[in-house]
């Protein structure tokens, strides 16, 4: 049995009077990547924002790599190896592309420091963030964008990569780099948890996979078993595929 | 991405609007020497009122924070200046201006680092209780800025103190027939200084570039590992004493000074940061440069309406524009 990097105990979370969590548990295996599953509004968002310290679990605990990480600040979070794409994307629209890179890689004060067989490889990954890398990131459609946000979390060796739905609104062969940047990232030892709404994508990169609806995980296992079990699928995530 | 590049993507428009303004009234003055004269007189205010505007546009967009209370580190740099000054009389009495600069300088910088200093404890005790409620903020910052009144009422006294221009700094050059005063000119040159070396900072250093993206999308810049709080105390430290070298600057404009001049100088900062697009350097400079015209040309032309005047400016842009004239990407 593999080593969890993250766990979630029991985590709940209020945002303001609604009470959006109601004691997750997750467990993120060391080297996995694991699916967060679920319908709109089941939690997923909310539990990948508490991770990152976004909103701050009122009760129950988070712990990342052994260390309890439910009351540390985001830049304290971040500061521990997790990058984190959020759903918007979160890209600077007013700075340029190089410029976004830049500021994701915190050891780096000047272009020319940073990893340029990294950058290379990003640039294999996905070639917008090379053609585009002089332009305003604002310019760049969403496809595009969604690439910047993903090579930006990868530009420094992180040993937690935390993305939510980073298909979502992408072309096929688009999706397909993705597909192949996550599985290289994997195999380079990396953690992923990624949220997701399309199962199609999920089952193709998933080892683990976790099931939440209205603010709790429901199930919890392996995605060959869920990608396999079509009755299970359709009683958890509403559909038959 | 080359110069050539940037300058095909910068939006023009509302750096047109400083010459348009200017040649629109040119028929209204009639003299080209007294347009020059009103112009030059127009740039020089507009860019101290950049320097005082720019680092509150930064505070605003960095971290949301309305400080109504910037007005006091003006009066604050103000005050210290006539202290510094005050205090090197050979120097100001010369009429070199390089044995003027060497007084000046010293004013400035002291000016600047008190103010600083100050700025740090309005952030620590005034400003952080408050952060992400503006009604709180607009209410405990104007309380600060009338404390901060109040203090220097104890330590300078209540009067209006003079803070004469040395000496080679006063007088005229003739620009053919007009006469431009020798002041304005070094009040253009400081502002295009500290406007390069904002612009540099903002774009050449990594600080500046999380500046930027900061005021885009804070959360972001945190969830990237960077401690947005400790770069908005910098920034606003570093905005109270550009405000504090502003006030020298228009001190020395005004060539005396009182403990309200804060107060009264921030309206016309709120219009130039409205104008130019909250949280955008940029926008201050053009904001600033079109308050500081419009000041003087309604001055001359229209007297009865120089305080209207930049209010209607400002509904005017933001018809056309009604986020200013930068709005920023959020």
């Amino acid at each position: 049995m593999s080593e969890n990097l993250l766990e979630l105990r029991g985590v709940h979370t209020h945002i303001g009077a609604y009470h959006i969590l109601h004691g997750v548990d997750l467990t993120v295996p060391k080297g996995q990547l694991t699916m967060l599953l679920g319908r709109n509004g089941a939690g997923k968002t909310t539990t990948l924002r508490t991770i990152m310290g976004l909103w701050q679990a009122s009760q129950g605990s988070i712990q990342f790599a052994g260390q309890d990480i439910s009351r540390s600040s985001t830049p304290e979070i971040a500061q521990r190896s997790i990058a984190y794409v959020p759903e918007s994307m979160g890209i600077f629209a007013d700075l340029t592309v190089k410029e976004n890179m830049l500021l994701a890689a915190r050891s780096a004060k000047r272009l020319a420091q940073l990893d340029e067989q990294r950058l290379q490889w990003i640039f294999s990954l996905f070639p917008a963030v090379e053609k585009f890398w002089n332009h305003p990131a604002g310019k760049l459609s969403g496809g595009q964008k969604q690439m910047l946000a993903v090579s930006r979390a990868i530009v420094e060796p992180r040993e937690l990569l935390i993305i939510d739905e980073p298909s979502k609104g992408l072309a096929p062969v688009i999706i397909n780099n993705m597909i192949v940047a996550f599985a290289q990232l994997k195999a380079s030892g990396v953690t992923i948890l990624l949220v997701e709404q399309n199962f199609n994508f999920a089952k193709r990169l998933g080892d683990s996979v976790a099931v939440m609806d209205n603010g709790r995980v429901v199930h919890s296992g392996s995605m060959q078993a869920l990608a396999d079990d079509e009755a299970l699928q359709s009683s958890l995530l509403g559909l038959a595929l | 991405m080359t110069i050539q590049t940037k300058l095909q993507e910068l939006d023009w428009k509302p750096v047109a609007l400083v010459p348009v303004l200017a040649l629109l009234v040119l028929p209204l003055i009639g003299s080209p020497s007294t347009w020059l004269t009103l112009t030059v007189a127009g740039l020089a205010m507009g860019m101290i009122i950049f320097i005082i505007a720019s680092g509150l546009t930064l505070v605003f967009g960095l971290m949301d924070v309305l400080n109504f209370g910037h007005g006091v580190f003006i009066a604050l740099g103000a005050f210290v200046a006539t202290s510094v000054l005050g205090s090197m009389g050979d120097y100001t009495s010369s009429s070199s201006l390089w044995m003027n600069m060497l007084a000046v300088l010293p004013a400035m910088i002291v000016a600047m680092l008190v103010a600083g200093a100050v700025g740090l404890a309005f952030e620590r005790f005034i400003v952080r209780p408050v952060y992400g409620n503006h009604l709180k903020q607009i209410l405990i910052t104007m309380g600060g800025m009338i404390i901060g009144e109040e203090l220097i009422k104890v330590i300078w006294g209540p009067l209006q103190i003079p803070l004469p221009l040395p000496e080679g700094m006063r007088g005229t050059v003739l620009l053919g027939d007009a006469a431009v005063e020798k002041y304005r000119l070094i009040a253009v040159v400081v502002g295009l200084l500290v406007f390069a070396l904002l612009i540099w900072t903002l774009t050449r250093t990594k600080i500046g570039l999380l500046i930027r993206a900061g005021v885009q999308d804070r959360e972001m810049v945190e969830s990237l590992g960077y401690r947005i709080k400790r770069l908005f105390i910098g920034v606003f430290m570093i905005g109270s004493a550009l405000a504090g070298l502003g006030g020298v600057m228009w001190g020395l404009y005004q060539q005396n000074v009182i403990p309200q001049m804060g107060s009264q100088v921030n309206v016309l900062i709120f219009i130039v940061l409205i104008i130019g697009g909250l949280g955008s350097t940029g926008g201050a400079l053009i904001g600033a440069l079109l308050v500081g015209l419009m000041a003087n040309y309604t001055g001359f032309l229209f007297p009865k309406l120089a305080l209207f005047s930049n209010i209607a400016l400002m509904m005017a842009i933001l018809l056309w524009r009604p986020q200013g004239v930068y709005a920023l990407n959020k």
